[in-house]
């Protein structure tokens, strides 16, 4: 989100709170998010891309709803209220194309395709639709659409795989395939929508997932504020929200004063710390220029605060947005650098993720592993799941070996404090008798866990091992 | 919401948020009102990391490149205050001020091979003090840009001037072009009023800011200059680097048959007058008690085709003749210390322009004028 988007949003939600007669509400929300996950999406340089992701997006939605039905007599069925919604969706999708032929204001999005070939291709998704409609949805179509995420996910997180979906594409729209490159597939959002439908596929398949109207499933899974970075909200706490929105006018004021207080915040925090501390963060350029140990820690310790910074204050930012519509999306960071340990740490850093990853690959590994015969030691199942889950995070940012290394980095951080949690239990209970000591033990457990989360962050800020492991060297006053 | 407890604890009413918006307002407003009368942007521009926590630089701020960690700015405080000659001067020290154009602000060198740098690395004793040569070149071609930084600097105590000058920073119309000098109105227009400068105080090229360009709103420009030069600083100690050395085209040796410079054509059409000496002589006026030498800097002479016709791709033979002429004229008329090193350095040694120099070619001129300050430091007043 830039600051044009956010000012947009913001106003909108005041007029939303404000003005907006309450039922019409829960239909703002619905087509303010199609439009808006158009508007956020960036150009791009394949012809037509910045349209058909953000509809890819709705399609891929659409279908994940549709798949995750309450299992009923004669499959799954759509209410008047779902094909309203579905006939908004592809009337607004349609509408977009004409934007090839008139102007208007505000460009939603630069280059549709025909409108033609957009109505044949929703064609074919409303015969999906309906074929689908009257056939009973089997766990192995759940499987098939997690699998299809997460391939799709692999693909656009690794270079050589986003290069060549690139090269395909280019061939398709006849541009230059030489200049095929990763960039030109960024598909804004995908990775936090990709979580949402994998969260509402598996709780689907464990039963959990709650009965949810078309446009409810579309507004959550594409919620604006929270579209490019999260938070990842859960389905069931965003709709408890979302089905009193009609119910705001009482609370108004505190709904804008909230609202506007977080977005002022988050806007301090990224565009004002955040954006000021890059100026000499570590990156492959400031580091490939920096004369001496002292000058890369400074980066370092640049990059580690930009990060929280930045990160934490775009999430003041979707948060204080979705309060402004009545939303309130769940907290991501909690003063995460003056934690005491790397437990924690990751338990206040990106917390929406790390909860994420908790329920559907650390639990789901943990029990599959502890109802096994021959059941691992304890220790070996932690090591394992830990390793796992932190990998899953590490990726997600991007499938290469620096992002696999920062999460095994803080997987063997995460294991080694638990054993030593494990050992020190009664020591640390009896330091508790000793308040002075035990506020020395926190506070170099604070410099502790900071530094060992700062020295993580080489991996995450240089793009390849040569480059980290003389970052390294130099830290630890070698000569470069 | 865990953490903002002391958000969400309270009941707010619309009144409530009503005058929170309008309180708000008019700070926003009182803040604007009062940037405009008080202007502290010059005030703010002396407020500086350099020379602080972070070194000072060693050339003024100049470039667009983000990459270099330089910008070019318009304030004169903000300037001089990253500038290592803003630091204290020590007893013992010699202070020259080295004035110019980009060959003295050294285009494609390292500060370690600008002329200043070569002058340092000689450690000059002058009268028995440590002499410190300070870089003031600023890459635009206007002797006015330099006659305002020349009056600026001489806050700083110097002990001795130095001004490089060349032919292509003397024509008229070229003074008041640089944004640098456009933007720094209140301080060129009593100059051209001190010194009766031919040039008209009510260019409108000069920007005069009116109320609302004195506002937070309307000065944010120079605010974010400001506190991008500071950001800066910090990569400037942790890297070294103000100036991206990328691949040039190296000055032309083959030259156009066109002798025409500057709209003039023979050599009588340039008089005194014609070129902006008065300008040269109020440098000579502006620096009061403190001696000043002047230097025509020395030039790429071409050997390739038409070097019969001009020196380089800047100057036709006859109008850099007449040029120096001139110069030797009034030197000797108003008894300035005047050196002419025209031909001085070899024109292997110049790089992308006919005054650009490369680092063997600028230690060469250190070396040259490091004699020539000795030798003046010798001569009995």
């Amino acid at each position: 989100m830039e600051l044009i988007h956010i000012g947009v949003f913001t106003v909108f939600g005041l007029l939303y709170l404000l003005v907006l007669p309450a039922r019409w509400r829960t239909w703002a929300l619905f087509i303010g998010s199609i439009l808006a996950i158009y508007w956020l999406q960036p150009t791009l340089n394949i012809r037509w891309l910045d349209y058909s992701l953000p509809t890819a997006t709705l399609a891929i939605s659409v279908l994940g709803w549709l798949i995750t039905q309450q299992p009923q007599e004669g499959g799954a069925k759509l209410a008047r209220e779902d094909w309203v919604a579905l006939g908004v969706m592809t009337a607004l999708v349609l509408s977009l194309t004409l934007t090839r032929y008139i102007t208007i204001p505000v460009e939603l999005t630069s280059r549709p395709p025909e409108t033609w070939q957009v109505a044949l291709c929703l064609l074919g998704l409303v015969s999906v639709i309906f074929a689908l409609r009257r056939r009973p949805i089997r766990t192995r179509v759940i499987t098939v659409g997690l699998f299809f995420l997460v391939c799709l996910f692999i693909v656009l997180k690794t270079d050589g795989l986003s290069r060549w979906l690139s090269s395909i594409l280019r061939t398709q729209t006849g541009q230059d395939v030489a200049l095929a490159s990763s960039i030109d597939i960024q598909w804004l959002g995908f990775s936090y929508v990709a979580f949402r439908l994998i969260h509402m596929l598996r709780d689907r398949q464990n039963g959990l997932l709650p009965n949810l109207r078309l446009r409810e499933y579309l507004t959550y899974v594409i919620f604006f504020p929270a579209y490019a970075a999260g938070p990842i909200d859960r389905v069931e706490r965003f709709s408890e929200d979302y089905r009193h929105v009609g119910m705001l006018d009482g609370n108004r004021a505190n709904f804008i004063a909230l609202g506007f207080t977080r977005i002022t915040i988050g806007l301090f925090k990224k565009f004002v710390v955040a954006d000021s501390l890059a100026f000499f963060s570590l990156s492959a350029m400031t580091f490939g220029q920096a004369q001496s140990t002292g000058a890369v820690w400074v980066m370092l310790y640049s990059y580690a605060l930009r990060l929280y910074f930045d990160f934490s204050g775009y999430s003041d930012i979707a948060i204080g947005i979705g309060i402004l519509f009545g939303i309130q999306l769940p907290e991501n960071f909690d003063r995460p650098y003056l934690k005491n340990n790397i437990t924690a740490f990751w338990q206040s850093w990106h917390m929406t993720l790390s909860n994420w990853v908790r329920f559907y690959v650390y639990s789901p590994l943990s029990r599959a592993l502890l109802k096994r015969k021959n059941k691992p030691h304890p220790n070996v199942i932690i090591l394992i799941c830990t390793v796992s889950t932190m990998l899953v995070i590490g990726l997600w940012h991007g499938v290469t070996l620096p992002f696999a290394l920062w999460g095994l980095w803080h997987s063997i951080g995460l294991f080694v404090h638990k054993l030593w949690s494990d050992r020190t239990r009664k020591w640390y209970r009896e330091l508790k008798q000793h308040p002075r000591l035990l506020q020395l033990w926190q506070v170099t457990g604070v410099l502790l866990t900071f530094h060992f989360v700062l020295l993580g962050w080489v991996w995450f800020a240089l793009p390849d091992i040569e480059a980290t492991v003389r970052a390294f060297g130099m830290l630890m006053g070698a000569v470069r | 919401m865990r953490g903002w407890e002391w958000l969400t604890e309270s009941r707010y009413t619309l009144l409530f948020v009503v005058r929170v918006f309008i309180k708000a307002i008019v700070l926003f407003i009182a803040a604007n009102l009062i940037f405009a009368i008080v202007d502290p942007i010059p005030l703010i521009g002396q407020i500086s990391i350099y020379n602080l926590f972070v070194p000072g630089r060693e050339r003024l701020p100049y470039g667009e490149s983000s990459a270099a960690y330089n910008l070019s700015l318009n304030s004169l405080e903000a300037m001089f205050s990253s500038h290592t000659v803003s630091r204290k001067k020590a007893d013992n020290e010699f202070r020259v001020l080295v004035m110019g154009d980009s060959s003295v602000w050294g285009v494609l060198l390292d500060n370690l091979d600008t002329l200043t740098g070569k002058l340092n690395a000689a450690s000059l004793d002058i009268r028995g003090k440590q002499a410190e040569f300070y870089n003031l070149g600023h890459p635009i071609m206007s002797a006015t840009k330099d006659l305002m930084l020349m009056d600026y600097g001489m806050r700083y105590q110097p002990d001795l001037i130095m001004w490089l000058v060349t032919l292509e920073s003397l024509p008229y119309p070229k003074q008041i072009e640089a944004p640098l000098v456009q933007n720094n109105a209140a301080r060129v227009q009593p100059l051209i009023e001190r010194y009766q400068l031919q040039l008209d105080v009510n260019d409108a090229r000069f920007v005069q800011r009116d109320f609302w360009g004195r506002t937070l709103v309307g000065q944010r420009r120079a605010l974010a200059d400001w506190w991008r030069l500071q950001l800066y600083g910090i990569n400037w100690a942790a890297t070294g680097i103000d100036q991206l050395y990328k691949d040039y085209e190296p000055r032309s040796n083959d030259l156009d048959t066109d002798i025409s410079w500057q709209g003039f054509t023979e050599a009588n059409e340039l008089k005194e007058n014609t070129l902006a000496t008065d300008i040269i002589k109020a440098g000579t006026q502006v620096v009061g008690d403190i001696p000043l030498i002047i230097v025509n800097e020395p030039i790429f002479v071409a050997d390739g085709v038409n070097s019969d016709l001009r020196y380089n791709f800047w100057y036709p033979k006859w109008a850099y003749d007449r040029y120096r002429a001139i110069m030797q004229e009034l030197a000797a008329q108003n008894g300035w210390h005047y050196i002419d090193l025209w031909d001085a350095i070899s024109p292997s040694e110049f790089t992308d322009s006919p005054v650009h120099l490369t680092p063997q070619g600028s230690a060469q001129l250190g070396t040259l004028l490091g004699d020539i300050v000795s030798e003046w430091a010798a001569t009995p007043n």
